[in-house]
């Protein structure tokens, strides 16, 4: 019986290659809620660009265009819930539904059209998905006591996204706190009659909110289907990762490191869910792989509950903008 | 709903029925982008829905669930909230049927039916309470729990089916057949005479009765009942409500409760009626079509009844698209998607314009200054 | 300064601004000519179409018709930014600010300088303090709006417009939730703007304020501009009639209270908020049969949670009494509901949020708090429309209400009409004790004067009523008594014709006087 097994390099590096997409889609949330608009439809997000992006790498061969399309898919559903909770002041949570459903459906549909593989893409091989860098000596420091296996083994050899997942976490919290935008940002989801009177387009920040989320659940989406060491798409594949997403947002009250750190921390309970061997070793008995992998769900309705410290959303959040006279 | 701004009817029929367009007219896009033609696939739907009794079988069968879940969704809604949890509260009071029916000695089916419903409905409502209890006391939002409670009843159904309820020695994940006793009768059983046998082989049962039973009685407590008249009050205006001395963290626990009850019911027509016992995802996503039914049905029972019939049809139809051609059976997920989207979310996308229109057509509502 | 300088063109004039809202026609042929370093008027009454009037200056609305001359150029305002640009600075009756950021974002929102944040708000510091010394706006810069009080929150929302060197500043309906001597200090710091060159509207429906601040005055009525005059020119009374269109009858006729038993006794009551804040401080107060307490103050020092205790739905401690029996406090539902059963009716602040519920048809709106009476049972389990009905039929006849169709929802109607089926309703349960709150507010003059006799006539039946209003002349013409709430106590009683304005007010502000 070992504890420690249970953070063993390899678990740990799992646990960050598990956490990259919901790091991902959770910063992802945390634009769009903090401009005031909800998503729950993360998931459909990931999932389309997910497929997209395993389609057209698989067609082109070449990753990049891959990903660019998978941002593309994404986009184009964050346009929808744009244009349905913004422009036309529908209900958010509705709107974050019908993506859900309309990405579940349609994937399977055009993959079936296109691929005939029962609603799966091609194997991804070579060019067509990211395969891990080494960092510089990464070999050399191996045998560094303590940092060099931590360097090899964990930090380095992950996909380029991996390490874009981590660069956006410093960077939504430069965006947010250290500039105009971040500032309006902010303002338009606790009030945006503020924003609307200073002179400032409600709407326009809002779509601009929507669409970095898109834009981030792209890459979230194809880092699931196209990085190492997955090589395409399968039917509704994210298998609930949107919402864990959502709930580590919850988790991180709608800040972007307590999301690195709530994500890392699913990410985690992922990976171990993944070796109930290890689980087993470490502590002495067994732990249903059931109950892993639906503690996120469970800690954010503790969280929730407000029993360990209270999650308060921003106030404008899921209510559509209307002028008052 | 209506503002005034147009006539009634015009709300509960025209609305509802434009988005439906809207909704068919970017399916058959999509059916017609993957090289199928959208006309052929209806026909193909219509024929395999509707087209004979055995088709109407499968259709209101599914109809049947659909209506169990949109009354769910409709009667949340009432309160001014959005109930995503139908599908946990579904799955969940499957459990209770399957308990109800496996372990209580039933003498005949009429009882095992009751039983089982009221089995279903506790299960069901009880998966319910707890985000009713914390919506109503922290504050929590009922949204985001009910989704977590969504995963997290799979995943005890999961546990409990390769677990605890698995038959010895099987490799599937699921109950021991129910005992004879607690099948109900299929339309087959009920409407056939002689040689000529009608729903054949079509799981349409006697559920189906006891989901327009939920109908009728739910619409007579939203629009009859003291508790109807508060749960709307507390629905459009719960700073109202409080003045007037209605509770809202009764409200929020009944209308949940209520609600779970009813997504929870569905079960006696799946697992009780359908399955004859409980195996893994029994629910299908009915909990979620639950959301498209009660927005297309503007939270009306009868409403909901027409839309689970739509629904019911699209579900079998799509069925039989998925036999005969390409096009793979989650086109439903994408035509559902579409239905809660135009009415749903875009609703006032398509309201303002008719609103216009009405006004245009100087039908001017009888109303005073509002400035 | 520039006010000897006869030819300058007027800083704003509006040449026939009409707008509609659907049927509703909120201004119809505006015209108006406001000169620089002026402080302008705006008098009317609610809904009289002032604050549409003001968003089509400030771009919130764009108008059907007419057109906007900025310092005797033509302007087109079609959105805030271009309000902005040229020069208007707007303080809304409810403050923009976002409540979470500190006072220097709030200012530097919308207005940055460039991209990164830094750099604008290190300037926008230097500005603020320059503006404060200039006009007397002293506000913490890093203070976050929610931790400081409403007057604050005003200044900075002024302080907003001047850092977008607005020359022109709209306020609407300022001094709604300042005490009175709040108000004077921003009567000072708009003075103090003036000599400096700025143009100030003020919009507002008390007439005190005008009188006191403005140099010219315009009255709108029912969306026209009915007349413009110079202040000193003209009266209250002939302001009064201008608003209402015909002579206003400021006194109630009422014959002298003949106070009978002790219906309601309040002791030492005290009410907590959410937040731990005691809105009530300790109340004591009593009300005799065939009285009418007034409730005067500002808004905002604890008569809506006295209302609401008293109503049931607001938790507290301490003792209330009605007809001698003790009530409970807890807050909870079932104190609503018996309240009623006790003979406790109420008529709230705000009928839109708390009285009707607005979507509701009036038949439904006739039941509302009193749905689990017998008289509106067919069965155990069903409710008799039928009965409710003809019930709200009858109602609507004896209240005058109009259109009088029960089936119309409560939204349908105008703001007197809603208040005259709220009143019906409660009225005619035939209570010991009517909570009455903001009786006219938003209410057309008509109704103002049914819903007066209403209210007499019900005390003159031996009832015992308990008035709140932030109007003083309500309070002083309809009272038989007044005590005057200010921070969550009773600063003092005071006889309708033993005291006066002036002396209210300062009770108002908390300025003691000696003892009740």
């Amino acid at each position: 019986m070992d504890f420690f097994l249970l953070f063993q390099i390899e678990v740990l590096d799992s646990a960050l290659r598990s956490a990259a997409p919901l790091l991902l889609a959770c910063l992802a949330g945390l634009f769009s809620e903090r401009a005031g608009i909800f998503d729950i439809g993360l998931e459909g997000k990931m999932l389309a660009a997910a497929f997209t992006s395993a389609a057209v790498a698989a067609v082109t061969g070449n990753i990049w265009l891959g990903l660019l399309a998978g941002i593309g898919a994404s986009l184009l559903l964050s346009a929808v819930h744009g244009v349905a909770s913004i422009t036309f002041r529908g209900n958010q949570l509705i709107s974050g539904v019908a993506i859900n459903f309309l990405a579940a459906g349609l994937t399977v549909v055009i993959a079936q059209s296109w691929f005939g593989q029962g609603g799966r893409t091609p194997q991804l091989t070579g060019d067509a998905r990211f395969a891990g860098l080494e960092l510089p000596f990464a070999d050399a420091l191996q045998d560094v006591p303590v940092f060099g296996p931590i360097y090899n083994g964990l930090i380095s050899g992950h996909t380029i996204l991996v390490y874009v997942a981590l660069l956006c976490v410093p960077l939504s919290w430069w965006v947010l706190y250290r500039t105009r935008f971040g500032l309006r940002l902010r303002a338009v989801g606790e009030n945006p009659a503020a924003v609307d009177t200073a002179g400032v387009s409600v709407v326009g920040l809002r779509f601009a909110a929507v669409m970095i989320c898109g834009v981030l659940c792209g890459l979230a989406g194809a880092q699931l289907a196209t990085a190492e060491p997955a090589a395409g798409f399968v039917k509704d594949m994210t298998a609930g990762r949107g919402y864990i997403a959502l709930a580590a947002l919850i988790f991180a009250k709608w800040r972007p490191w307590y999301a690195l750190y709530a994500t890392l921390l699913f990410g985690y309970l992922q990976a171990i869910a993944l070796r109930p061997d290890l689980i087993e070793n470490a502590l002495g008995f067994s732990v249903q792989a059931q109950l892993l992998d639906v503690l996120p769900y469970i800690l954010t309705v503790i969280i929730l509950a407000g029993f360990v410290g209270k999650a308060i959303p921003p106030r404008a959040g899921g209510e559509p903008y209307v002028k008052e006279r | 709903m209506s503002d005034g701004k147009m006539p009634k009817w015009a709300d509960v029929t025209l609305i509802p029925l434009i988005s439906l367009l809207l909704a068919a007219f970017f399916s058959a896009l999509v059916i017609w982008a993957i090289g199928e033609s959208p006309w052929d696939a209806l026909k193909l739907m219509v024929d395999g829905a509707i087209g004979s009794t055995y088709g109407w079988g499968y259709t209101l069968y599914y109809a049947t669930n659909f209506i169990f879940t949109g009354l769910a969704v409709s009667i949340a809604f009432h309160a001014r909230m959005f109930n995503i949890g139908g599908e946990g509260q579904a799955m969940i009071g499957g459990l209770g049927v399957a308990l109800a029916c496996l372990y209580i000695p039933w003498p005949h089916w009429t009882i095992a039916l009751l039983g089982a419903s009221v089995a279903a409905a506790l299960f069901g409502a009880a998966w319910a309470a707890i985000p009713a209890f914390l919506q109503a006391k922290r504050g929590s939002h009922i949204v985001i729990t009910t989704i977590m409670f969504n995963f997290i009843a799979a995943a005890v159904l999961n546990f409990l089916l390769i677990g605890a309820l698995k038959v010895r020695g099987s490799m599937e994940p699921a109950t021991a057949k129910f005992p004879e006793a607690t099948h109900l009768p299929s339309f087959q059983d009920m409407f056939s005479f002689g040689e000529n046998a009608l729903f054949r082989g079509a799981p349409a049962n006697v559920a189906f009765f006891v989901a327009i039973a939920a109908c009728i009685a739910l619409w007579a407590l939203i629009w009859r009942t003291r508790l109807g008249y508060e749960i709307r009050a507390f629905g459009h205006s719960e700073t109202a409500a409080k003045y007037a001395g209605i509770s809202p963290t009764k409200i929020i626990m009944i209308s949940m409760l209520i609600s779970g009850g009813l997504a929870g019911m569905m079960a006696i027509n799946n697992v009780q009626g359908e399955a004859e016992r409980l195996v893994l995802n029994a629910v299908e996503g009915a909990g979620f079509i639950g959301i498209a039914v009660a927005l297309m049905g503007r939270s009306h029972p009868f409403g909901v009844f027409l839309a689970a019939i739509l629904f019911g049809f699209l579900y079998q139809g799509g069925a039989e698209l998925a036999l005969w051609t390409s096009i793979p059976r989650e086109m439903i997920v994408v035509i559902q998607a579409l239905v809660i989207l135009f009415t749903g979310a875009l609703d006032d996308m398509v309201r303002a314009p008719i609103e216009r229109l009405f006004l245009a057509m100087g039908r001017k509502p009888k109303r005073e200054e509002v400035v | 300064m520039t006010n000897n300088v006869v030819s300058l063109a007027p800083a704003i004039e509006l040449k026939g601004i009409s707008k509609a809202f659907g049927p509703v026609q909120a201004n119809k042929d505006i015209n108006i000519r406001v000169m620089p370093g002026t402080i302008h008027g705006i008098i009317g009454e609610n809904g009289a179409g002032k604050s549409t009037l003001m968003s089509i200056l400030y771009g919130f609305y764009k108008a059907d018709a007419g057109e906007i001359f900025i310092g005797g150029t033509k302007t087109a305002i079609p959105d805030s930014q271009a309000a902005i640009a040229a020069g208007i600075g707007m303080v809304f009756q409810h403050f923009k600010l976002v409540e979470n950021f500190t006072v220097l974002e709030n200012i530097v929102l919308g207005a940055e300088d460039s991209g990164l944040l830094k750099p604008s708000l290190n300037r926008a510091r230097k500005e603020l303090k320059a503006l404060a010394d200039e006009y007397g706006l002293n506000v913490d810069p890093d203070a976050i709006i929610e931790e400081i009080g409403v007057g604050k929150q005003q200044r900075v929302e002024i302080l907003k417009a001047l850092y977008r060197k607005a020359d022109i500043l709209i306020l609407d309906e300022p001094t709604g939730v300042l005490t009175p001597a709040e108000a004077d200090q921003l009567f000072r710091i708009l003075e103090r703007l003036k000599e400096e060159g700025k143009t100030i509207i003020l919009i507002t429906h008390k007439l005190r304020e005008i009188m006191e601040t403005t140099d010219t005055v315009s009255v709108m009525r029912r969306g026209e501009m009915t007349a413009t005059v110079k202040t000193a020119e003209t009266s209250p009374a002939e302001l009064a009639e201008l608003m209402v269109g015909r002579k206003v009858l400021l006194r109630v006729d009422k014959k002298p209270a003949e106070p009978g038993e002790m219906i309601l006794e309040v002791e030492n009551l005290k009410v907590v908020d959410e937040q731990g804040v005691e809105r009530l401080r300790g109340i004591d107060l009593n009300i005799r049969a065939g009285e009418i307490l007034g409730i005067a103050g500002v808004a905002g020092n604890g008569q809506s949670e006295l209302l609401e205790v008293l109503g049931g739905y607001e938790k507290g401690t301490g003792t209330i009494r009605i007809n001698g029996q003790e009530l409970d406090l807890t807050g909870s539902v079932s104190d609503a509901q018996s309240r009623r059963a006790r003979g406790i009716a109420h008529v709230p602040e705000d009928r839109q949020r708390e009285g009707l519920i607005m979507d509701y048809a009036a038949w439904e709106n006739v039941a509302f708090g009193y749905h689990h009476d017998s008289k509106y049972q067919s069965s155990r389990l069903f409710m008799d429309n039928n009965a409710l009905r003809r019930d709200t039929e009858e109602k609507m006849q004896r209240f005058d209400v109009r259109p009088p169709n029960p089936k119309l929802p409560a939204k349908a109607f105008s703001g007197g009409n809603q208040q005259k089926i709220v009143l019906a309703r409660e009225i005619e349960r035939n209570p010991d004790l009517l909570l009455i709150g903001q009786p006219t507010r938003g209410v057309d003059i008509g109704a103002i004067e049914f819903i007066h006799q209403q209210i007499v006539a019900l005390r003159d039946q031996g009832k015992a009523i308990l008035l709140v209003s932030v109007e003083l002349e309500e309070i002083l013409s309809l009272s038989d008594r007044i005590a005057v709430m200010f921070d969550g106590r009773i600063m003092g009683e005071r006889l309708p014709n033993e005291t006066d304005e002036k002396e209210l007010g300062l009770l108002m502000a908390g300025v003691a006087g000696e003892a009740a």
